[in-house]
């Protein structure tokens, strides 16, 4: 099994898919000449040539739009965001148009699209640079949206993602492009909508996603050396579907959950997940549901001050001592 | 510019504190990680330590006072600078439910929160509610154990999975439900007096076993015992069974010595009502009612019917219904509601001969009162004399959490003289 990063795993994911699939396109800006503003395009280019690798106009609402289109003619297109947060000047052909268009043609026209790109704050790249729009999207029917964390579900959901009949949006995080880890070398997809227990415990269950699942298992690190506690870590991977069979079952075993995501706490996804399990587990909870998440103001961008606004381990650890108490 | 001191959240659930005493005076110069005062949270007496070295210009409470989170308790500042008043400075972290302090007068040391909003039934029923997480609940219900007797180790003092674990597998409480391997040798001659088995226990025997095993090790039971002159009492039920004898038909009842008592118990609860309450976790329950509740021997086990309101009712009433409950509890057919709500008990085993002895608190009772026989001994009257005295032994058993050994003592006191004088039954 080859050791590759984040990046890689995500551009191998891409690679594959192009090859086995000739309506597989990649498109946005600078994803061709430019290799990529963040180089996850690197090379496909040179590998597929123009037309199927295609630079667009700075123009999220327009280039999603052809996207859109090109998708509902039995085209699989892969566009990149250069951030999700630029997905907001295209929001009526993300959530409206793409996300409705098989319900409202009476299920004749399917929307295969894929929508990638950094949604992550951490980067000192100021509040509209740094949004987490996970849970927006996936408030709306029609749409799925995944968020790996490790290179291994980088690949495995980017290649279910290009597979799979509806939008799905990928949300990828700058800050893991570099992480390496463990991915087959044969082809494997990780599907939609299934958790992953990334470490074993008994004593607390912590549900994240993205970022926020490396921050977790480093605070389960430090939980179990410093403070003898056993964690369970719950990788959501898919925020929709949501795979509430994992979560509860983790629970059933813990009784004790704390959830962390870097998105802001209103209306989070996390919200959704403390609901699940109050509304389905509340027999077994043995603390109330704590969560730890951004702190609830715009994307901070003082470098010092966003690193304590976003979850890290201290916080986690603190407020995993909290549930445990 | 002087600083106020607020109230600190000294814990997640604090929502009061009291402040048990101040190590500082005003005037007095703070460092930075002095001792200012102790705290008294829902948990613990804390130390709030300064965090902003100065002079202590005011203190707004004295010590002994209870108040909410956020409310300002001193200002430090330069020395000599006038202090804020503590009305212009705003205690926004001030809970909505904020508590009023302590009255002054108050004699006891930790009162339980006032509700928020008087009159709100929700307020109320908080105070008293224990706090068990639902899956400690779910654990206690398969454990057969009752979160309610259960010592809460969690946040707020919250039963939570742990403590009914706990609970569970503490030898006294497995008893019940685990075969416990006891190697008693068989009879040498093969023949016992009864055979060597395990004899399955049933409902009742559960109950017993679980709420007086519950009573006996969560109640601080204590134990006072009066002898009383029965001579007069004796007189007059032999001479009030001769008149119902004669008036025949539906009066033709026959008093019970243990119709005397419960009639007597009703009226000396009446003279000392503090008797006739409940533990209530952070409250004590006092009760209006008196509902009489009394043992009653079957042949497998023992239950407890409750005379209602026994504090309105004659002796003859009360002899009528502890009859027709009796009747019941025999044949079996006593409904659950006529076993329970009880607020005091009284356990007689008279009849079978014992001088004396202490029941187990009926809980929620804060007392039950123990009954023996009524036999002749030699007594020294009140001329020095030794006479022959029917002598009557009464044993009262307390929960110390309700009632204190001085209250106990006046109501077996004025149980004494309605027993001694059974006329003042009458009015």
């Amino acid at each position: 099994m080859a050791v590759i990063s984040y990046r890689e795993a995500l551009r191998a994911a891409m690679r594959e898919e192009l090859k086995r699939d000739d309506k597989v396109v990649i498109m946005g800006e600078e994803v061709a000449q430019f290799n990529g503003a963040y180089k996850v395009t690197e090379g496909l280019l040179k590998e597929f040539g123009p037309k199927r690798i295609v630079d667009t106009p700075i123009s999220e609402a327009g280039f999603i739009g052809l996207g859109i289109g090109a998708s509902m003619l039995g085209i699989r297109p892969v566009m990149e965001l250069m951030f999700w947060s630029f997905s907001y000047v295209a929001f009526d052909q993300i959530v409206n148009n793409a996300g409705n268009i098989r319900y409202m043609s009476g299920g004749l026209i399917n929307c295969p699209i894929v929508i990638r790109g950094p949604a992550n704050g951490g980067t000192n790249v100021g509040a509209t640079h740094s949004h987490t729009p996970e849970a927006i999207l996936a408030s709306h029917p029609g749409i799925k949206v995944v968020c790996p964390a490790t290179p291994y579900d980088a690949k495995g959901l980017m290649k279910a993602a290009i597979r799979d009949n509806d939008p799905v949006y990928v949300m990828e995080n700058t800050i893991l492009y570099n992480d390496k880890g463990e991915v087959p070398d044969e082809d494997y997809i990780v599907p939609l909508g299934v958790a992953d227990v990334k470490r074993v415990g008994t004593d607390l269950t912590i549900v994240a996603h993205g970022r926020a699942v490396i921050t977790s298992l480093k605070a389960a690190e430090i939980l179990e050396k410093e403070h003898g506690v056993s964690v369970e870590v719950v990788d959501l991977r898919s925020i929709r579907p949501l795979d509430e069979e994992t979560i509860l079952t983790s629970v059933r075993k813990t009784h004790r959950a704390l959830l962390v995501e870097e998105n802001k706490p209103f209306c989070g996804v996390d919200a959704q997940v403390a609901y699940l399990i109050q509304s389905k587990a509340f027999d077994e909870l043995d603390a109330p549901i704590h969560r730890v998440s951004s702190i609830d103001a715009p994307q901070i961008y003082c470098k010092r001050m966003e690193d304590l606004q976003m979850p890290n381990v201290e916080r986690v650890v603190a407020e995993a001592l909290k549930v445990l108490a | 510019m002087a600083e106020i001191i607020d109230m600190p959240k000294l814990s997640d659930t604090m929502s009061v504190g009291t402040l048990v005493k101040w190590n500082i005076k005003e005037g007095q110069v703070v460092a930075f990680g002095d001792i200012l005062a102790e705290v008294e949270t829902d948990k613990a007496t804390m130390e709030l330590s300064c965090t902003v070295p100065g002079t202590i210009l005011k203190i707004y409470a004295p010590s002994g006072t209870q108040l909410p989170v956020g409310a300002p308790i001193c200002a430090i500042g330069k020395k000599g600078e006038a202090a804020p008043e503590p009305s212009a400075a705003p205690a926004p972290k001030a809970p909505a439910t904020a508590v009023p302090a302590i009255p002054e007068k108050t004699d006891v040391s930790c009162v339980p929160a006032a509700p928020a909003s008087s009159g709100a039934p929700s307020a109320q029923s908080d105070a008293s509610r224990t706090k068990a997480s639902p899956y400690a609940k779910r654990m206690a219900e398969k454990a057969a154990l009752n979160v309610a007797t259960l010592a809460g180790s969690g946040p707020g003092g919250r039963v939570v999975g742990r403590d009914v674990a706990a609970a569970a597998s503490a030898p006294v409480a497995s008893a019940p439900s685990g075969p416990i391997n006891v190697a008693v040798a068989p009879p040498a001659d093969g023949k016992g007096i009864q055979p060597d088995a395990d004899v399955p226990v049933g409902g009742m025997r559960q109950t017993i076993a679980r709420r007086l095993l519950e009573s006996k090790i969560t109640v601080p039971h204590f134990y006072l015992e009066v002898e009383v002159d029965a001579a007069p009492l004796m007189a007059m039920r032999e001479s009030l069974n001769k008149r119902l004898a004669e008036a025949g038909g539906e009066g033709a009842i026959k008093l019970s010595v243990n119709d005397f008592i419960l009639k007597a118990s009703a009226e000396a609860l009446r003279r000392v009502p503090a008797v006739n309450a409940s533990w209530a976790g952070t409250s004590i329950r006092t009760h209006g009612a008196v509902h009489l509740s009394f043992g009653v021997a079957l042949e497998d086990g023992l239950v407890t019917p409750v005379i209602r309101d026994a504090h309105a009712k004659t002796l003859k009433d009360i002899a009528v219904e502890a009859k027709a409950l009796i009747g019941k509890a025999r044949a079996k057919k006593l409904t659950p509601n006529e076993m329970s709500g009880s607020t005091f008990t009284v356990t007689n085993l008279g009849m079978y001969g014992v001088t004396g002895f202490f029941g187990i608190i009926n809980v929620p009772n804060a007392a039950i009162l123990s009954v023996g026989a009524t036999i002749k001994k030699p007594v020294v009257d009140a001329h020095d004399r030794l006479v022959i005295g029917h002598r009557m032994v009464i044993g009262l058993s307390g929960d110390h959490r309700v009632v204190d050994g001085a209250n106990a003592a006046q109501f077996l006191q004025a149980l004494k003289q309605l027993l001694e004088e059974p006329a003042l039954m009458l009015i």
